[in-house]
């Protein structure tokens, strides 16, 4: 075990992976020497060569063209997108290419080794472009597995199993946490399960439900819940694609109520899915509509960005409207 | 900061880049006699002949495809017609193991590869032998023995591919390398140009192979880009480049191969632009004479190269008129009685519909499926491909 941040937990989850195989390979902008802007492929270059990790030309729809191509070739390419927000000129490559390759070849071909690891997120003074949560977009993609981590030792777990995968994955890291969470990670390559949400605190009245950066807030808000007595049961959905509709499902029909938090804009965010899906599986157990808490409307605010998030308030007040309701 | 010092002026100076003409290689002239002060490559009769019974197969099965789209058998279908030589001429300068990532006129490489007309039927009408599993439209094939990529549509994504591709082979150490198809039009797209800057710039062994055929769809080659064609692009790249007669298949066999020495031994990418013409429609669903004249195809018509090749062979005594009448007659029977074959083979089994979109058929999906199987069961009739897979389930 050592003490790690998430992002030195990322580099070591980066690390561990290529130092066990050949194949694996880190590119991106400024992911060579310099070790990327925020330094999560510190080190990888001068350890592995310029060979298997490097900088990329400014193109991001050529960064995951190259990195499809890689991966059907039977590398296993790790490709970093600087910021969430600019993944979308390889939104072609991603949504059309990586998500297919294996269902139009008739598992010919696959892409089953890429791994696209991008920041997501607000909270940062970031404005509307370093600060969106774009996984909604890619949910909608089949084909794809989407996993956000909420701490170091989930983000080394989930980053080697997403590595891992047979299936291409999009890793979105909360990097509002990148140097705030702390916390001991195992040394040693461990994965954690993609597809399983993670209940981190069994309660009774009402189920609480995040991913990524939203669980510290999700945290607050529960704390100053219970301190009124209501009991929480929270959830870390972990994967968004494929999502474990079962772990929800089962917890909200002990508790009859369920809050879903995101930061990403309310119309067409993934909460609602989720809320259609278990109001099918719990309809008659639930105590109350089902409440999402999520950013506004709007492309992503400067200034007000704190107006605009979902922070601990907004969802402590949303937990408390559902028990009453 | 670039690697080369650059000369300081004290005015305003512009350029065009009108000084780089590019010029075109050519071998062979269509009286199948070679250019005065051209040398044909070192090509052996076997493989001669390999290349040109591959063009006759394209064009056989592109004449007879064709019209069973139009009697109603198949729902689409795109032909090779006109551009056999540089697309077969091209693959066949290659390695059998190097990796073909094509767009989707370039069955011709297929067919030189050793694709079974069987097994181009198969895709075609997307039976249950189908690789694909029937998930594709006709022309999206794909061979893994034959190192093909399956076809998407989306044009020039490929072209990327390629590169990350052929720097895993440049990784790998084992002297393969790719080629990429695609079209002028294909070349537009961002794909195109972040594909040649990467590859320039990790120096990866892959081939561009441009086909400029002319038009994309209906758009012709001069509303598409102002410049002199697609090869002066590479300039910019700091790429090798070389323009080739698309209709000469010696020179497209010989600039291929040299290409391909280049990419494999010395790591330098190479962009080809095969001039040629689209002679068939873009596909079954477009008809040319709303934006060409007649007059125009029959120009290029004349420079048929199937026909030029063949006059090359027979100068060569290496293939006679009755090698050919016995050929086509040969082929055009194959290629119908094993469509005939395919077109009545069943259709793939209903599971394929949720296969292969992961490794694995997730909880959700399986869900799905399990909705889906009870309501083919209500309404067996309605679903006449499928009610029989899903008898006596639960």
């Amino acid at each position: 075990m050592t003490k790690m941040n998430m992002l030195q937990a990322i580099n070591n989850a980066l690390d561990t992976a290529m130092a066990a195989d050949d194949k694996v390979l880190c590119f991106g902008e400024d992911v060579g020497v310099f070790g990327g802007v925020f330094r999560a492929t510190s080190n990888l270059q001068q350890k592995y060569g310029k060979s298997r990790c490097f900088n990329t030309p400014l193109v991001e729809q050529g960064i995951i063209g190259f990195a499809n191509g890689l991966a059907a070739q039977g590398s296993v390419p790790v490709a970093e997108i600087q910021f969430a927000d600019y993944i979308f000129p390889a939104f072609d490559q991603i949504v059309n290419e990586s998500a297919k390759y294996r269902y139009r070849s008739g598992n010919l071909f696959n892409v089953g080794g890429l791994t696209i690891r991008a920041p997501y997120g607000g909270g940062i003074a970031g404005g509307l472009y370093h600060s969106q949560s774009p996984e909604a977009y890619f949910a909608h993609t089949p084909g794809l597995k989407i996993v956000v981590p909420r701490n170091p030792h989930q983000a080394k777990g989930l980053l080697l199993a997403a590595i891992h995968d047979p299936n291409p994955v999009l890793f979105f890291e909360p990097k509002r946490l990148y140097r705030a969470s702390v916390g001991d990670v195992p040394d040693e390559d461990y994965r954690l399960p993609l597809g399983e949400a993670e209940i981190i605190k069994e309660g009774t009245d009402v189920t609480v439900l995040g991913w990524g950066a939203q669980m510290e807030v999700i945290d607050q808000a529960v704390e100053r819940a219970e301190k009124e007595g209501i009991s929480c049961e929270v959830i870390d959905l972990r994967s968004i694609l494929p999502w474990d509709v079962e772990t929800v499902a089962n917890s909200v029909l002990k508790t009859g109520r369920l809050v879903i938090t995101h930061e990403a804009p309310l119309t067409g965010g993934f909460a609602g899915e989720i809320a259609a899906t278990i109001q099918e599986r719990c309809f008659l157990y639930l105590e109350s509509p089902i409440a999402r808490v999520t950013g506004m409307d709007t492309p992503f605010p400067l200034v007000l960005e704190k107006e605009h998030l979902p922070n601990h308030l907004k969802v402590y007040e949303a937990i408390r409207e559902s028990v009453e309701f | 900061m670039t690697t080369t010092k650059s000369k300081v002026v004290y005015s305003p100076s512009f350029t065009d880049g009108a000084e780089f003409r590019i010029p075109t290689f050519k071998l062979l002239k269509q009286d199948g006699k070679l250019y005065k002060s051209a040398k044909a490559p070192d090509l052996d009769k076997d493989k001669a002949l390999r290349i040109y019974r591959a063009m006759v197969t394209t064009r056989i099965l592109d004449e007879r495809m064709l019209a069973a789209q139009r009697q109603g058998r198949l729902s689409f279908y795109m032909q090779c017609t006109g551009e056999e030589a540089a697309v077969i001429g091209s693959a066949a300068a290659l390695d059998d193991n190097d990796m073909i990532m094509a767009q989707y006129r370039e069955q011709g490489a297929l067919a030189y590869r050793g694709f079974s007309i069987d097994e181009f039927m198969n895709q075609l009408f997307g039976n249950e032998l189908d690789y694909g599993k029937g998930r594709q439209m006709p022309v999206h094939y794909g061979s893994k023995k034959l190192n093909y990529m399956t076809i998407s549509s989306p044009l020039a994504t490929q072209i990327p591919q390629a590169t990350g591709y052929a720097y895993g082979q440049k990784l790998a150490g084992d002297g393969h390398c790719t080629i990429t198809y695609f079209g002028e039009g294909a070349a537009s797209e961002g794909d195109f140009h972040a594909a040649l800057n990467m590859a320039a710039v990790q120096r990866v062994p892959v081939i561009f192979l441009c086909r400029n055929n002319g038009y994309a769809i209906s758009t012709p080659a001069a509303e598409q880009f102002a410049a002199d064609g697609v090869a002066p692009r590479a300039y910019g790249y700091k790429m090798d480049v070389i323009r080739v007669d698309g209709n000469d298949v010696l020179a497209m066999y010989e600039a291929t191969r040299a290409a391909r020495e280049l990419a494999v031994k010395h790591n330098r990418p190479v962009l080809i632009e095969a001039m040629s013409y689209r002679l068939a429609a873009h596909s079954s669903s477009d008809d040319p004479s709303g934006y060409r004249s007649k007059d125009e195809e029959a120009v290029w018509r004349e420079k048929d190269p199937i026909l030029r090749m063949r006059l090359w062979l027979e100068s060569k005594k290496w293939w006679s008129e009755d090698d050919e009448k016995q050929f086509q007659e040969n082929m055009r029977r194959e290629v119908l009685e094993t469509m005939k074959r395919a077109q009545k083979r069943p259709p793939p089994a209903l599971e394929t519909l949720v296969t292969d979109v992961y490794d694995e058929v997730p909880p959700m999906l399986a869900e799905q499926f399990e909705k889906l199987k009870a309501h083919i069961r209500r309404y067996p009739d309605e679903y006449p491909k499928s009610a029989e897979h899903v008898k006596g389930g639960a």
